[in-house]
C-alpha cells in the first residue's frame, strides 16, 4: 500500500531539499549563503522532530542519575563548587549530553572518537510497506 | 544593499572629509558601497578621485548613526591603528577619523583600501594562498610581538578589563544555563594564572581579521577591542578551536602549529611563551565565544533584527560547549 500524506519531518525535509537543490544553485553571494544557513536550519528541525524526544529523555535520565532535575540545577551546583570532588563524573555526563544535543544541530562538528554517541536518523526506505518512519534521505 | 538616498548624502559628506584630509579640494567620491551590515560597525568602500583623475580606493568604518554610544571607542581605535603602524604592524594607512557626529553623523575612520583576502575558508583552502599559508603562523607571532610592544601611552582611552569578571557577567545575562560553559568557568577560576605586566592587546586577533595576500599578511584589521591585558590572551584567542574554521588539527587559525607561532613571537619579543597560559586563554576564548553566540542570537530573539543567520548562530553555542569539554579532556590542542 502506498503512502499519500507526509509527516511533519518529511515536510521540513522537502523544504530543506528545496533550499539546497533549487535556491542555493539559483542564487549567489549573500542570498546563496543565507539559503545554505536556512537549509541547515531545516535539517536541524527535521532531526529534532525525529530524534529530539529520545535526546531529551536521555539528557534528563543522565541528569537524574547525577542527582539533578535540569541543567539549571546542575549549572548552579558546578558554579558553587559543590561538585569539585566529582568533576570527572560530571564532565563525562555533560559530554554525553552535549554531544547528543550537538548531533541534532551539526553532527559533523563532533570528533570521530565521540561520533558513536550521536543519535542516528533511521534509514529511509520509501518502498517499504506500512512505513511511516520519517527519515533523512540526503 | 545600498540604500540610494542616505548613501548620496553620505557620499557628499565623505567628499568634504577626504578633500580636507588629503588637501585635495577637487575630490570626488565614486562607487560608494556598503560591504558589511554588522550590528556594531558599518564598513563601506569607495574611490576618492582627485584632480587629474588620480584614484585612491578607501574604506570607511562608521558607527551606526543614531545609536547611543559609550565612551570614545573610535578615537581609541584610530590612535591604536596609528600607534600600530609606528610599531611596524601592517595596518591600513589612516586617512581621517572623527569622534563625534559632526562630519558623518557618527564617529568614523577613513583608511586606505588594502587588496587581499579576509574570508577564513578561502585563506585556508584557495590555491592562491598555498605558498603563504605555511608562513602565516610564524608571521602572526612576529606581528603580535610588535603589537605588544606598542607604548600604551600612544593609544587614547585604553581600558584594563577584568576579563573573567566580564565573562561571568555576560553569562549571567542570559536565562539559559549551560553546565558545559560553567565547567569551563570553574576550570578557568581554579587555574587562574598569575598574569604579568599588562600590554596593549589587539583583543580580536584571529583568522578573519587578517588581510592576507599571496605573499604575506598585509594588514591587521578590526582594532575595535584593543585594550590593556595579558599579551598571551592574543595568542590563545588566535588558537581557540572556534577560529580554526574546520581545520582543527592546525591550532593557529587553522593554518599553522603552535611551534611556528611561538618561534615568531619569541624571536621578535625576546620573551618565552608559556604554553599553559596560551591554553588557559584558548579555553577562555571558547567560553567567551559561546556567550558571544548568545549575544548575536539575542538580537534576533529580542525582535530587533530578523535574521535566520543570527538565529542559527544561537545554536552554535552547542559547538562551543563541545569545544570547552574537549579542552577539559586535554583534547583541545
Amino acid at each position: 500500500m502506498a503512502r499519500g500524506v507526509p509527516s511533519t519531518a518529511e515536510l521540513v525535509d522537502a523544504l530543506g531539499t528545496f533550499l539546497e537543490q533549487d535556491v542555493m544553485p539559483g542564487t549567489e553571494g549573500r542570498l546563496s549563503f543565507m539559503a545554505r544557513v536556512a537549509a541547515n536550519v531545516a535539517a536541524t528541525v527535521e532531526r529534532e522532530i525525529v530524534l529530539g524526544p529520545a535526546q531529551a529523555r536521555g539528557h534528563a535520565d543522565r541528569l537524574a542519575a547525577l542527582g539533578f532535575r535540569d541543567d539549571d540545577e546542575l549549572a548552579q551546583a558546578i558554579r558553587a563548587g559543590e561538585l569539585d570532588d566529582r568533576l570527572e563524573e560530571v564532565v563525562e555526563v555533560t559530554r554525553r549530553n552535549v554531544v547528543e544535543r550537538l548531533g541534532l544541530w551539526n553532527p559533523r562538528y563532533v570528533e570521530p572518537e565521540d561520533a558513536g554517541l550521536i543519535l542516528q536518523m533511521p534509514a529511509r526506505d520509501p518502498g517499504a510497506p506500512e512505513s511511516n518512519t520519517p527519515g533523512k534521505g540526503r | 544593499m545600498v540604500a540610494t538616498a542616505p548613501s548620496e548624502q553620505l557620499a557628499e559628506q565623505l567628499r568634504a572629509v577626504v578633500a580636507e584630509a588629503c588637501s585635495e579640494p577637487e575630490t570626488e567620491v565614486r562607487n560608494l558601497r556598503r560591504l558589511t551590515g554588522g550590528a556594531s560597525r558599518e564598513t563601506w568602500a569607495f574611490d576618492a578621485v582627485f584632480a587629474g583623475d588620480a584614484e585612491r580606493p578607501l574604506i570607511l568604518r562608521r558607527d551606526p548613526p543614531k545609536v547611543a554610544r559609550a565612551g570614545d571607542a573610535m578615537r581609541r581605535e584610530a590612535t591604536a591603528i596609528e600607534a600600530a603602524a609606528r610599531a611596524g604592524v601592517p595596518v591600513p594607512k589612516l586617512i581621517a577619523h572623527g569622534s563625534d557626529d559632526a562630519a558623518l553623523d557618527a564617529p568614523f575612520i577613513v583608511m586606505d583600501f588594502v587588496e587581499g583576502e579576509t574570508v577564513p575558508r578561502r585563506i585556508l583552502r584557495d590555491e592562491t594562498y598555498a605558498d603563504v599559508r605555511p608562513r602565516l603562523a610564524e608571521r602572526c607571532g612576529e606581528i603580535l610581538a610588535q603589537v605588544h610592544a606598542i607604548d600604551p601611552g600612544e593609544v587614547e582611552g585604553l581600558e584594563t578589563p577584568d576579563s573573567l569578571g566580564q565573562l561571568r557577567g555576560a553569562l549571567d545575562f542570559f536565562e539559559e544555563s549551560s553546565p558545559a560553559l560553567e565547567l569551563g568557568m570553574r576550570w578557568l577560576e581554579q587555574n587562574r594564572p598569575d598574569i604579568g605586566a599588562a600590554r596593549v592587546v589587539h583583543g580580536d586577533f584571529r583568522n578573519g581579521n587578517l588581510l592576507v595576500g599571496p605573499d604575506d599578511i598585509r594588514a591587521v584589521l578590526d582594532w575595535e577591542l584593543v585594550r590593556l591585558g595579558d599579551p598571551m590572551e592574543d595568542l590563545g584567542y588566535l588558537c581557540a578551536r572556534c577560529w580554526r574554521f574546520g581545520v582543527v588539527e592546525r591550532p593557529v587559525g587553522g593554518f599553522g602549529d603552535y611551534a611556528d607561532l611561538f618561534r615568531g613571537y619569541e624571536k621578535v619579543s625576546g620573551q618565552r611563551v608559556d604554553p599553559e597560559l596560551v591554553r588557559w586563554w584558548e579555553l577562555f576564548s571558547s567560553v567567551w565565544w559561546g556567550v558571544g553566540c548568545m549575544v548575536q542570537a539575542s538580537q534576533h530573539l529580542s525582535g530587533n533584527v530578523h535574521s535566520i543567520e543570527l538565529a542559527a548562530i544561537g545554536r552554535r553555542v552547542w559547538e562551543q560547549e563541545y569545544d570547552v569539554l574537549l579542552y577539559l579532556d586535554g583534547r583541545g590542542g
